[in-house]
């Protein structure tokens, strides 16, 4: 077996990590699950409530078909089975930001089972397999502001609390830190092109338990695992994983025993540390959800949905390389999302420069973008403005120097790019008496490295252009500026 | 006006009552006068009411007769008071489900029957008293008040929804709507010599009928005639968008097809399930019952003999079933957002606290059995196998139903009982739905009518069961026995004897 990139170097260790992830993912839905409230984030708190989502007595929820159309989406989006029958159950527990004393979700009859996402961990392509995809509400948020005089409060905002939540389950696929990054990046890639999650973290939009164990290599059964939860970025669950991986394989090693418990991730220590123990463990009492129906789907609502699903990442790439033939990793690149590939698309096309326009991108579009923060969607510069400047450059027309130039003034000039040329006089120098004039007057500057050329020195050719590109501020025509150069050098020496 | 002008007020029924109101014989006021004045004479006694509306009510039923005057046509309630058992949620109004842990709690909207009952031009009168969530059969387990039987002030009316029952019988109200899960408005309505409707599951929306347990609760009318029964039930019947296991399927009964002779209907019955009651059936029941298959083939019904094999372990699915359930549905009264509060050092401190005192013994008791049905390691064992069984008893049922047009059954072992008799033994209390819970597992309509009156003048009821959203062919059975015996009729004592001793 081939190492995989990025894992700790411990190939040589005896001991196989073994991670499964469970990916919680707020679905963008307009309005909640089981309520017509709206899921909007950032409201003040306790505004986006009714008596459902409050848990009031005698209501009951009815279920958002927009949800299980995402849901569903997302199974087709990685090749799961989407059930013709799932069933909603009832999880219990008390706490005081879980208003009905039960989370609504799916237990045994689940509305995706199976399919698996592809990662890339630097050469290395492997498939983390899924168990399965589940609906479910979002609980409230519980608020531990600064007690007064030693009082503790617990304020509790039930804005949150029915928002539609996918779980998804992978297999214990994962085998280091790395690939785990690698595969949440991969699923919220997957979950943004098909517009059912926002993927953003910071607002709990994507959030991620890992279950984590460790076995000697070669052994076919699981070790003890435990599970770690908080991790809110992508980072802190590769982070968390190479550490509970250590702290195992060190316990282990030391001859001591890992215990089946649930960690809280310190981001700020950088430690994982007990929460509850397995005999803490909630017994949820799980049973069908009595206020709802079976969830039956027509086939014909499932293809009718496959039918409208958006060209998913892997497709993208793979079409970006075979029509436009860029390489591999530049198509990656350009599909980190949907409308970075759009973007893309309608530069080279109106370029007619795929690779040029694919260069553009990902160098000065993605420099600029990474230190403004802007998305694509808000960057200055459309692909139409952008095409005709790659045009231009590929024509000729203006010097890649000039090009640059023009692309800084575009980023707060509207204006097209041919336009912004004359605006700004930045036309090539074309004229020949102007280049021959330009030619003399570095010639004169340069002594010698002209006697050097004249004697036989070709190399020095390349100098006296480069000089007087420098003098024209880049914009003599590459060219008939060398031309230019070399008439006048052959004429004098005449 | 006069006592007597009063009395025949209350003494008619609901259709009759919206007939007069819509046509102008008589105000909305004065209806409701009359039947707030009853209330006020018999209600102190017979403990119906945990929160009475006199002044809404009146409120209501002058927007009623301003609506007749401006010409707009007035709805089949017209003007016709009603209660609702203290479980159905109403704006504004305390709403406690006969528990402490709702002292205080006021829903900030109107349970679906209630936004029908409005459109109807009902007007509602009260909240009714009966066991805290529904869970009893005598109204005893009410944490505030015992609601007496008007038949005999010692005596229990029945439950869960004894208040609704007792208060229809008093004439302190035409109509009532109770909630019945395992019997909870059939049983009182035959210890109250009522008509009480079970409708079929998903008849009625749910929305707003504070849960007890969910697959089984149906809100149901109690009335004094078949007629009112029908009345009340198409106003409440039909699909709910807020509950999805409401349907569409309800039929409004036709009022008129209810006269219809019952010649040639097949009324099926289950002989075999009289003897589960074994030595608890009484003899007054079962002669009641004996007279009933004669008066029934005398009007020219079919008999036929049926079997429901599985209805014997329906008491013991049913106590797996409706705990469960119900073990979930109360996790919500933990004190954090509404309802009592009760502080006690840490959150589990709260809860513990909070629900220790704000629920009753048999709540908690409920509460114990279904949380130990729903643990790991005895799901399978118990709830998933209860399932399997009400599957079955279902079959029974639609088995049955298809031999039969309406099936005919006890709905009580006894007639009502003395108060007391029975809280210190709860499963005798459990065995007392031995008749009802069968029907409340297969999802099917059933109805408590008025059969008779035993020796000491304690009424006696009996139960017909119909197809699913079937609800008519029953009523239209128990009118053809109504014809024959008006049990209804017959007017408590108390009636007539809070008025002084004017008779």
């Amino acid at each position: 077996m081939t190492k995989p990139a990025g894992l700790r170097d411990d190939a040589g260790s005896k001991y196989e990590p073994v991670i499964g992830l469970e990916v919680h993912a707020q679905l963008k839905t307009k309005t909640k699950i089981f309520c017509p409230c709206s899921t909007t984030f950032g409201a003040a708190p306790n505004s986006q409530v009714c008596p459902v989502c409050l848990g009031l007595p005698g209501v009951l929820p009815v279920l958002n078909e927009r949800a299980v159309a995402f849901a569903a989406m997302t199974g087709l989006a990685v090749g799961a089975t989407v059930h013709p029958r799932s069933i909603f159950a009832r999880k219990n527990y008390f706490y005081p930001d879980l208003p009905k004393g039960y989370q609504i979700s799916q237990y045994d009859r689940p509305l995706c089972e199976g399919g698996g996402v592809e990662i890339h961990v630097g050469e290395v392509r492997k498939r983390i397999g899924l168990v399965r995809i589940h609906l479910e509400e979002d609980a409230g948020k519980s608020l531990h502001p600064e007690g007064r005089e030693g009082v503790n409060t617990t304020r509790v905002d039930l804005n949150r609390a029915g928002v539609p939540l996918i779980e998804i389950v992978s297999e214990p696929d994962i085998r280091s830190g790395a690939e785990a990054y690698h595969y949440l990046t991969k699923l919220k890639q997957i979950l943004v092109y098909l517009d059912v999650c926002d993927g953003n973290m910071e607002e709990g939009s994507l959030r991620c338990d890992a279950n984590v164990s460790v076995r000697p290599r070669g052994q076919a059964a699981f070790g003890t695992k435990t599970e770690i939860k908080n991790l809110n970025s992508f980072r802190y669950v590769e982070k968390a994983i190479a550490y509970e991986i250590d702290r195992q394989i060190a316990l282990i090693e030391s001859g001591g025993r890992v215990v089946q418990e649930t960690l809280l991730w310190d981001s700020a220590r950088g430690v994982a540390e007990t929460m509850r123990s397995k005999e803490e463990a909630h017994d949820y009492r799980y049973f069908p959800e009595p206020d709802l129906l079976p969830v039956d789907l027509e086939s014909s609502w499932v293809d009718g949905l496959r039918a409208t699903l958006p060209e998913l990442p892997d497709a993208l790439r793979e079409r970006l390389v075979r029509e436009q033939g860029i390489p591999e990793y530049d198509a990656e690149v350009l599909t980190e999302t949907r409308a970075l590939a759009s973007y893309y698309e309608e530069t080279a096309l109106r370029s007619g420069q795929p690779k040029h326009a694919s260069n553009w991108i990902m160098t000065e579009v993605n420099a600029v973008r990474n230190k403004t923060g802007d998305t694509i969607e808000s960057f200055p510069i459309r692909p139409d403005r952008l095409g005709d400047l790659v045009g231009m450059v590929a024509s000729g027309r203006v010097s890649g120097k000039i090009a640059k130039q023009l692309f800084e003034i575009m980023l707060t000039d509207p204006a097209g790019p041919e336009a912004l040329v004359q605006k700004h006089g930045l036309l090539p120098i074309e004229d020949a008496a102007a280049l021959r004039a330009l030619v003399r007057e570095v010639i004169a500057a340069n002594p010698g490295p002209a006697a050097e050329f004249r004697s036989g020195k070709e190399k020095t050719f390349a100098f006296l252009v480069g000089q007087a590109m420098k003098q024209s501020r880049g914009r003599a025509h590459p060219e008939k500026l060398q031309a230019a150069l070399r008439a006048v050098l052959t004429e004098e020496s005449a | 006006m006069s006592a007597a002008e009063n009395r025949s007020i209350v003494l008619e029924s609901a259709e009759a009552l919206a007939a007069s109101v819509r046509s102008g014989a008589r105000s909305a006021l004065e209806v409701a006068r009359a039947f707030l004045a009853q209330a006020d004479r018999t209600a102190p006694k017979l403990e119906t009411y945990l929160h009475r509306m006199p002044e809404s009510a009146l409120r209501d039923a002058e927007a009623v007769d301003r609506k007749r005057a401006a010409g707009e046509t007035l709805g089949p309630l017209a003007g016709v008071p009603i209660a609702l058992k203290d479980n159905i949620c109403v704006r504004g109004v305390p709403t406690t489900c006969g528990s402490k842990i709702l002292e205080g709690y006021r829903p900030p909207y109107d349970a679906h029957v209630v936004e029908r009952l409005r459109s109807a031009d009902a007007v509602l009168i009260g909240k009714t008293n009966c066991d805290e969530f529904a869970m009893g059969s005598s109204t005893e387990n009410s944490a505030y008040r015992v609601t007496k039987n008007p038949w005999d002030l010692d005596r229990v009316p029945g439950g869960s929804s004894g208040g609704s029952a007792a208060t229809v019988a008093a004439r302190e109200a035409p109509l009532s709507l109770g909630s019945d899960t395992g019997g909870s408005v059939r049983q009182p309505a035959a210890f109250c010599g009522v008509y009480g409707l079970k409708p079929t599951y998903g008849a009625v929306s749910r929305y707003g009928l504070v849960a007890f347990a969910s697959s089984l609760d149906q809100i149901g009318p109690f009335a004094r005639s078949a007629r009112d029964t029908a009345l009340v039930q198409n106003v409440i019947c039909g699909r709910d968008a807020r509950d999805t296991t409401s349907r569409a399927d309800a039929r409004p009964i036709d009022l008129e097809a209810l006269e219809k002779e019952i010649t040639g209907l097949r009324v099926g019955v289950p002989r075999a399930i009289l003897d589960e009651a074994g030595d608890g059936l009484a003899p007054s029941i079962r002669a009641s019952f004996e007279a009933a298959i004669s008066a029934f083939e005398r009007v020219g019904a079919k008999i036929v003999d049926v079997a429901l094999p599985h209805a014997k372990y329906a008491i013991a699915t049913y106590y797996l079933i409706a705990p469960a359930e119900a073990s979930s549905n109360l996790a919500r009264y933990d004190g954090v957002r509404y309802g009592v509060r009760r502080a006690d050092g840490d959150l589990r401190g709260m809860y513990e606290a909070t629900r220790g005192a704000g629920f009753g013994r048999e709540v908690k008791r409920r509460i114990l059995l279904g949380t130990y049905a729903l643990s790991a390691g005895y799901y399978d064992a118990y709830y998933l196998r209860a399932q399997k069984v009400r599957t079955l008893i279902r079959k029974d049922f639609l088995d049955a139903l298809a031999a039969a047009d309406s099936l005919l059954l006890p709905i009580t072992p006894t007639p009502a009982f003395k108060i007391g008799e029975k809280t210190d033994d709860p499963l005798a209390m459990y065995l007392n739905d031995i008749f009802s819970i069968p029907a409340s597992l297969a999802g099917v309509p059933a109805l408590s009518f008025p059969a008779s009156f035993d020796a000491a003048g304690l009424p006696i009821g009996l139960q017909l069961v119909g197809r699913p959203f079937d609800e008519g062919t029953m009523l239209r059975v128990a009118r053809a026995y109504e014809r024959e015996h008006d049990a209804a009729s017959r007017v408590p004592a108390i009636v007539t004897a809070a008025e002084g001793g004017a008779r």
